[in-house]
């Protein structure tokens, strides 16, 4: 497995998609029939806005080279204005990992509507070949951020 | 608490899961785990010998939790859920693991990564499901009355059918009569019919309904509670007359001497400062603008210590020599209600923009008008009496441009999306105008001519054929005053030819947009709309009538521009949708909602900061937040906020998600 690891390097992606929108894509990108690579890895949430910041870092240290969170397009909340709350969080987020000297880029908010499949597809397909270029992240290789 | 006989079910979907997924493979490696009792594999899971094998397997394995893996949860995540109450085990104890949708389908060219992503996803889902807990549906007590807001067709629809149907109905109107939209129409395509005849006696029902209240001249206030449980404070507006006394006799508005621009007739006459909406209104009540009456604008002016009071001097006052009823009093009358309703139907409606956004087509000028404004000069009731007269100079227009897709389908000075009923009406008004005007010509300047109704197509080619309308596909450029005439520059886009042409008035069809105040009032009620402010339903096609907050539903156009018939419709169905909720004796709701742990809550109020729903207080006593399970809709947004994992949304806990990652993220 590790040699064919150094073969090509293939990101692993965690996925946070909110039930009524992304994950309604990447349902609709599947019945397409739209190819994307295994390695994108998908946890269906409730809503963009139940996310906290500690499970993009918790995916990041635990191995993940990116994190993707999906919601609705902003105004079509299914919350009312859950996707804005998560935009506030992710930007926060960036902010911090930008100032401690990591990849902003390895996290990504994308708002992907119910019936936008295809832009699911090419979104996964257009991240994975840039985190590919940028290659395995280096946040996996600290142990912990100052916990125990 | 831990689940540790857990039964792990991996369908086939005949190829669509086994044609590129190794089910067996991914069975015998969940099966290695020490947590699972059973891995095994079927061919079509939500087929009846499929749930049998299921519901079997929790009574001989006697399971304590279930991962189904298959398709979309959207699509059998109840199928599976059925399945394991059948068999005694609770329903929230059972996880679907999606390994078609997001496995096999779009990963259908490497079967073998395939594979183990499916034996990822599963693992992951075992892990969320293993501190599931068992759930029961959380019931809600329903109050059996129905508020409707907007009382035009729509809502009068709407309010009528819930009232028969034995609901008391509470109708909210903002202007001092029903009748909305549809009331001031000329006539309604493609039957020709007199909206005032078709309507009145509908109004009159609601006026008369033992089941409706009817509040005109009243806007929503504040709208709390939820579904089944709502409370609702209307503000009656102040009309400084005695409705209980007014006989709707109409002798103060021929003496009243002030004018404003009647909002009825959409500024094409004037009324007076004392005004009853029309002959018709139901209810038959005058009511006073208080910005317009000379008494109440002195009375305003003494107040604020501009003027000093006169003693013993009557300012105006000419209405109430009149009054027999003595029914005008000048008091502020203005009142706050509060009514607690189950179930909220909006049908605010739509309105037009108005000409003056247009000015290269000359919106500007009195004589281009826009169609609604139109409706009111060609309408039998209307202040020139159904022989349309040019607002200017009051001559009978001979030549007439209608055009149409004004700000319609074009996004950068208007919308972009087609206003629906606009090709209807003008082609009906070109028809009417032709019979009122007999020697007049009318020319309809269209991009395309959509027709697509009952009886539609037939009454366009009736308008050629029979009253001579005469049809140019092109969009119109300018339209500007030459003397006393409007000319008009086109392109003839069928010949090519630029065309030029002096005509005695202009009719725009203005895109449709949402009522002016939608949005606050959508923020009152908490439902979402778009940029142009119609209300967003569920799904588009399969829930077009409810809205995401539950018991409250959308009739008319409030959701979006369409024709009379489809309005009624709707509103019977948004009726009908209201009724099934109000005639339950208890509403069950999905307990999957936000939970807060006391021992651990500093009642911080970060989590309140941040609900959408309104639905968690921080209890003053004890010091910590409390969450309203009616209001709650799960979200979770308050769990990502709260520093000290206090609060959680049920099966959906911090814990359970780090998990899944935990096993999603891990490289090997």
């Amino acid at each position: 497995m590790n040699e064919e690891k150094e073969k090509e390097f293939e990101p692993v992606i965690v996925g946070f998609f909110c039930n009524w929108c992304t994950s309604a894509a990447a349902d609709m990108a599947g019945t397409a029939r739209l190819h994307y690579p295994p390695s994108i890895r998908p946890i269906r949430v409730m809503c963009s806005s139940t996310v906290d910041p500690v499970y993009l870092i918790r995916a990041l240290q635990e191995g993940a080279d990116a994190t993707i969170l999906g919601g609705c397009h902003p105004g079509d909340c299914h919350y009312i204005n859950g996707n804005y709350k998560a935009r506030r969080r992710v930007a926060i987020v960036k902010t911090v990992l930008k100032s401690l000297g990591f990849d902003d880029e390895r996290i990504l908010l994308e708002w992907i509507s119910g019936s936008e499949g295809p832009k699911f597809a090419r979104v996964m397909n257009e991240y994975t070949e840039l985190i590919k270029k940028k290659g395995p992240s280096d946040f996996k290789y600290i142990d912990s951020l100052g916990g125990d | 608490m831990v689940m540790k006989r857990i039964g792990v079910f991996i369908c086939h979907c005949g190829r669509n899961i086994a044609g590129t997924v190794d089910v067996k493979k991914v069975a015998e490696e969940i099966g290695k785990r020490e947590d699972v009792a059973i891995a095994t594999t079927y061919v079509f899971m939500c087929s009846e010998p499929g749930q049998k094998l299921i519901e079997d397997s929790i009574k001989k394995y006697d399971l304590d939790g279930v991962v189904v893996a298959n398709c979309s949860p959207t699509l059998h995540e109840r199928t599976m859920r059925n399945a394991a109450a059948r068999a005694g085990l609770n329903p929230y104890r059972v996880e679907i693991a999606n390994i078609r949708e997001q496995c096999s389908w779009p990963h259908e060219n490497e079967p073998e990564k395939a594979t183990d992503k499916a034996i990822r996803i599963i693992n992951a889902t075992i892990e969320k499901l293993k501190a599931n807990a068992s759930l029961e549906p959380i019931e809600v007590p329903v109050i059996r009355r129905a508020l409707v807001i907007g009382g035009g067709v729509a809502g009068i629809q709407a309010a009528l059918d819930l009232a028969d149907s034995g609901i008391e109905t509470i109708l909210v109107e903002r202007e001092p009569s029903i009748g909305g939209n549809m009331f001031r129409l000329s006539e309604t395509f493609p039957t020709l019919d007199c909206p005032q005849c078709i309507l009145t006696p509908k109004m009159n029902d609601v006026a008369n309904h033992p089941n409706i209240k009817l509040y005109t001249y009243s806007e929503i206030e504040d709208v709390s509670g939820y579904m089944g449980n709502f409370k609702v404070k209307i503000k009656k507006k102040a009309t400084y007359v005695d409705w209980d006394k007014c006989t709707g006799c109409g002798e103060c508005m021929k003496v009243c001497p002030a004018y404003a621009l009647s909002e009825y007739d959409f500024g094409m006459a004037k009324r007076k400062a004392i005004y009853i909406q029309n002959e018709q209104a139901v209810p038959l009540k005058a009511v006073i603008d208080e910005n317009k009456c000379i008494k109440l604008q002195f009375d305003k002016k003494v107040r604020e210590g501009k003027i000093k009071p006169k003693k013993h001097v009557r300012i105006c006052e000419k209405c109430v020599d009149v009054c027999d009823a003595q029914a005008i009093h000048f008091k502020n009358n203005e009142e706050i209600i509060e009514e607690e309703v189950g179930a909220i139907i909006v049908a605010t409606g739509f309105e037009v923009m108005p000409a003056e956004k247009f000015p290269e087509l000359g919106g500007h000028y009195p004589d281009v008008v826009t169609a609604l404004q139109f409706e009111r000069l060609l309408a039998p009731s209307g202040p020139t009496n159904g022989i349309p007269r040019r607002p200017s100079d009051g001559k009978i227009p001979k030549r007439i441009a209608f055009i149409h897709c004004v700000g319609s389908r074009d996004p950068e000075h208007g919308v972009p999306y087609c206003s629906r009923i606009c090709c209807m009406y003008l082609i009906k008004q070109a028809t009417l105008y032709r019979h009122a005007v007999p020697d007049g010509e009318a020319y309809a300047f269209y991009i395309d001519i959509r027709s697509n109704g009952k009886g539609y197509e037939e009454f366009y080619e009736r308008s050629k054929e029979e009253y001579g309308v005469v049809y140019i596909r092109g969009k119109v450029g300018k339209v500007y005053k030459v003397g006393d005439k409007y000319r008009v520059q086109a392109v003839d886009t069928l010949t090519g030819r630029v065309i030029e042409m002096d005509v005695d008035m202009v009719v725009l069809a203005t895109a449709a947009v949402a009522s002016k105040g939608i949005k606050e009032l959508a923020k009152k009620l908490r439902i979402p709309y778009d940029e142009w402010g119609w209300l967003k339903e569920v799904h588009l096609k399969l829930r077009p009538l409810e809205t995401p907050v539950a018991g409250i539903f959308i009739a008319g156009t409030a959701q979006f521009i369409k024709d009379i018939t489809d309005t009624v419709s709707e509103a019977s169905g948004a009726a009908a949708k209201a009724m099934a909720m109000l005639s339950k004796p208890k509403l069950e709701k999905e307990p999957l909602l936000a939970k807060v742990d006391p021992e651990i809550c500093a009642g911080c109020g970060r989590c309140k900061e941040v609900c959408p729903y309104g639905a968690i207080d921080i209890d003053p006593r004890r010091h910590v937040a409390v969450v309203n399970e009616a209001l709650c809709e799960g979200c979770g947004a308050c769990s990502a906020n709260c520093p000290t994992t206090a609060i959680q949304v049920v099966n959906f806990k911090k814990p359970q998600i780090i998990n899944m990652v935990d096993v999603l993220a891990e490289v090997f």
